[in-house]
């Protein structure tokens, strides 16, 4: 069993950790809804934004470059939006020849290349933290709370609690592919292109089969234990003074970060 | 514990990670998924009640697993599952949704892949876009062949990937992210070989199915699934589909021809045309930014169309129902 695979949470016993989910997740999403607000080129905005991050990171106890690194996922993305170094208008910075095209990257092209990178890598980051201090099952218990409908929500955590063990039904059907397709040193294995995509679409469909199957097998299961369509859960989250106090504490710094990068 | 990797060339890119989208756009892609998820919701809630959570849970850890088995294509690249095509046609539409919605959060909340306040959009792009014409081509093969079936539902998971390339591009010019004489060629022609794959392991995963378990896929189960009406709301994505994407990518650009009125920009921009030169039809020789707007203007109110045709299809469903049972 993999279960640790899915679950990003680093165990620990910080203020951060103990913080109510809700707090943590509206505090993610508001700070993640400053970085869009914050404009183009204010450095200021972003320097604020990365050291609230960075202490929050001391404060829960993780290594300092714990999110910075974690947070190069969102770089090949970054492709997307190159393009804006070249098409919004301002200062010429260069002229580059590629063969018989002419780019000119502009200063405030940059500028918002930069921003829309310095905001993305930024919001990763937060969700990091999230992830990485709270335990999954105590996230959706804070999605129920922030009034999700709750098919989603149920659904989630349902899938969460499934998730390990389909990724290992998938693991074994992938390494009896691999099992039965002998291969030479630096030679393709099975046949035509055709022929491989049928098989991952006989596996995909195996696995749907397998999935539905255990999927009912579970539900009967329980049924059998009194299962009524509601689910308990023995931690009863309650907002404690130390909770409003940080969720006022944060909202305060965000709202200085807005006021500072408009200066 | 391989997740299926952002970088693989041929995985699909449409997981737009937060500071890519505007505030507005944002929004207003929150504002129609709520409206689906939620209609999605309600109608699932009604047809399974307490069995629906573990249901659903599971399937979505399905699609979630799915997106691992690959095939290798070449050059140490492979093809993976985006999914959305294939929920929509075993599941029907609304589930598909959900359950779609489902990964996609756990995507974004497990594995920050794809950002949180932008998942509104990729909500919209990878999961209701792809179940709406998934569905929707599937469903007008009803009553078909066995071998017609197949190649509607590889095209429609074809269709379902290169409709959130296009939507995916579009946000992202709205938001000012990227020009879209760039991003969308460079967008639609990725996922146009990406769909290939997708198309193939849908196909091959439902001619399994179709073997194994007939019960799952036959006419009663789809057309019980959702009414005719569902044809029409595939075939206007479709449309959409096909006519928005060349029309928006068309040569010269109108986005260009704006930016050149303007006086501030020089040969730069044209490249990728060169180097995609054929990206252009013929019949549309003059576009202008008047047309593009007006077809990403359309693309949203296809979607809102779509959910006054949900309230249409509530009705139809139930007596396709009764034709299905007779």
């Amino acid at each position: 069993m993999q279960t640790s695979a899915f679950d990003r949470y680093q165990a620990g016993d910080s203020a951060i950790h103990r913080l109510d989910p809700r707090v943590k997740v509206i505090i993610t999403v508001l700070f993640v809804l400053s970085n869009v607000l914050i404009p183009d080129g204010a450095w200021l905005g972003f320097v604020l934004a990365l050291t609230m991050i960075l202490i929050i990171t001391n404060w829960a106890g993780l290594a300092w470059d714990f999110v910075l690194k974690r947070s190069l996922i969102v770089l090949p993305f970054a492709l997307a939006a190159v393009t804006v170094i070249f098409a919004v208008p301002g200062v010429a910075l260069a002229s580059i020849h590629i063969g018989p095209w002419t780019l000119t990257p502009t200063d405030a092209g940059l500028i918002r290349f930069i921003s829309i990178l310095v905001r993305s890598l930024l919001s990763v980051q937060m969700a990091i933290l999230l992830t990485a201090t709270t335990p999954f099952p105590d996230l959706i218990h804070a999605l129920r709370h922030l009034r999700l409908p709750q098919p989603l929500v149920a659904t989630l955590s349902f899938m969460y609690r499934y998730l390990a063990v389909l990724s290992d039904e998938t693991t074994r059907l992938l390494r009896a592919r691999r099992a039965r397709s002998a291969q030479q040193p630096g030679m393709h294995s099975g046949g035509p292109l055709l022929w491989r995509a049928r098989v991952a679409g006989n596996m995909v469909g195996q696995l749907f089969l397998r999935s539905l199957e255990r999927g009912d097998r579970v539900y009967k299961a329980m049924l059998a234990r009194g299962y009524t369509g509601h689910l308990y859960t023995l931690n009863p989250h309650v907002m404690q003074r130390h909770d409003w106090l940080m969720a006022a504490l944060a909202l305060a710094v965000l709202a200085a970060i807005q006021i500072l990068s408009r200066l | 514990m391989v997740i299926a990797s952002a970088f693989s060339p041929l995985t699909p890119q449409l997981h737009i990670p937060d500071g890519f989208l505007s505030t507005a756009v944002t929004l207003v892609f929150w504002l129609i998924t709520i409206a689906f998820v939620s209609i999605a919701a309600r109608r699932l809630q009604h047809d399974f009640d307490e069995r629906l959570a573990p249901l659903m849970g599971i399937l979505a850890a399905f699609i979630f697993a799915a997106q691992m088995i690959n095939f290798p294509v070449a050059g140490g690249t492979s093809g993976h599952l985006l999914g959305g095509a294939l929920a929509t046609i075993i599941l029907g539409p609304w589930a598909a949704i959900l359950v779609m919605t489902a990964v996609i959060g756990a995507q974004a909340i497990l594995f920050q892949d794809g950002g949180l306040l932008v998942m509104g959009a990729n909500i919209f792009n990878m999961g209701i876009l792809t179940a709406l014409i998934g569905f929707g081509l599937y469903r007008s093969a009803a009553g078909r062949s066995r071998r017609t079936k197949l190649l509607v539902a590889g095209a429609a998971a074809w269709l379902s990937v290169m409709a959130g390339a296009l939507s995916t591009s579009l946000q992202l010019w709205l938001s000012g992210t990227s020009t879209l004489n760039i991003v969308m060629p460079a967008m639609l022609g990725v996922h146009a070989l990406i769909g290939v794959g997708e198309a193939l392991i849908t196909a091959g995963a439902l001619a399994f199915i179709m073997q194994t378990r007939p019960d799952l896929l036959s006419d009663a189960e789809v057309t019980q699934r959702g009414g005719r009406a569902w044809i029409v709301v595939g075939a206007v994505i479709t449309l959409a589909v096909i006519l928005l994407a060349p029309l928006a990518s068309a040569n010269p650009d109108g986005l260009e021809r704006v930016a050149e009125d303007y006086g501030f920009i020089n040969a730069g921009l044209d490249s990728p045309y060169q180097i995609l030169p054929d990206y252009t039809i013929p019949l549309l020789g003059e576009t202008s930014l008047s047309t593009i707007i007006a077809g990403a203007i359309g693309a949203v109110v296809v979607a809102g169309l779509v959910i006054l045709l949900a309230q249409f299809l509530r009705k139809s469903a139930s007596s396709d129902q009764q034709l299905a049972t007779d």
